[in-house]
């Protein structure tokens, strides 16, 4: 289960409102690589890993996820509350603002809704975590364009350098399960073999899963 | 922000918003530190390290809702001061 803390993991005071940057923003909210994309990938995976350290590492870094998927609403909603209307046409929100108003909506950038085919479990704990790795590396490079986009608001990029380096420690994470995973595999590969046993890939899960 | 992290200090003067500052940045130590460990399990020091900044941040946090009110759902209250306070969001923390 999770409990709630009523606090965000960062700082965010944000006083100067900026519906457009919003609007790029909330790609991090509900974009193909974006924070609940990001958890929803991680806490779907973790079920079936082989060992405990992967299971640990997606259980982890999707919890965090779910924090920044907080700290990134708040952005949105602290740079359109008490947006005139006059605001939200320039910042080209009409349609945004047709659907949802002021609420959070998980969309990306483009304004594509979120989708659960941009959540990746394959039922393949390498694949899994490759996947993982490079997730990671696009939400970094994601939150480097935004960086890019808000240059002129100091309180907005602070926020968005604090996530951007969260995103390198955890694809070092993952890097660091996905090896393990491999030499856990690599060892059950050769004792199976030596053992003259069957090693086709569901036998070497079914005894990957008791580690 | 490891650096905020000093054991057995005394918040007593500490503000709200000092206060939570210093939570936020134990939770995060202790965060990147227990993923640190999902991969790293046999190393001492960051166990130490979390084992410390982990005894702070419980004392702390008791303090924190002692004196400024519910953070979680499981702080025992007299009267109903959950939603008293404002949401994170829109800046409950500051
Ligand atoms: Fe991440």
């Amino acid at each position: 289960m999770w409990n709630y803390s009523k606090m965000l993991q960062y700082p965010i005071n944000i006083k100067e409102k900026n519906p457009k940057l919003a609007r790029w923003i909330i790609s991090q909210y509900g974009g193909p690589d974006g924070e609940i994309n990001a958890s929803l990938n991680y806490l779907s995976q973790r079920f079936a890993m082989p060992d405990q350290r992967s299971k640990a590492v997606l259980n982890d870094i999707g919890t965090e996820e779910l924090s920044h998927l907080e700290m990134v609403g708040t952005i949105v909603h602290q740079l359109t509350r008490d947006a005139t209307m006059e605001e939200i046409n320039n910042a080209g929100l009409q349609a945004y603002y047709t659907d949802h108003g002021i609420d959070v909506y998980p969309q990306s950038a483009g304004g594509l809704p979120q989708t659960s085919i941009s959540v990746s479990a394959k039922g393949d704990p390498i694949a899994n975590l490759q996947n993982d790795m490079a997730a990671e590396q696009k939400a970094r490079a994601t939150y480097e364009k935004l960086i890019d986009l808000s240059k002129d608001d100091k309180e907005v990029m602070d926020v968005l350098r604090y996530l951007r380096a969260r995103e390198v420690v955890h694809f070092q994470r993952f890097g660091e399960a996905l090896r393990n995973v491999q030499d856990l595999l690599m060892e059950k590969r050769c004792y199976s073999m030596s053992n003259t046993s069957s090693t086709n890939n569901s036998n070497l899960m079914q005894q990957t899963s008791n580690n | 922000m490891y650096y905020n992290c000093v054991t057995s200090r005394d918040n007593s003067n500490m503000n709200k918003a000092e206060l939570m500052n210093q939570l936020q940045s134990y939770a995060f130590a202790i965060n990147d530190l227990i993923l640190y460990l999902d991969t790293h399990p046999n190393d001492e020091t960051a166990l130490e390290l979390h084992n410390n900044y982990a005894n702070e941040y419980r004392k702390m946090y008791e303090e924190y809702e002692r004196r400024f009110g519910p953070l979680s759902i499981y702080c025992p209250c007299n009267s109903f001061r959950w939603i008293a306070s404002p949401w994170p969001w829109e800046g409950g923390n500051a």
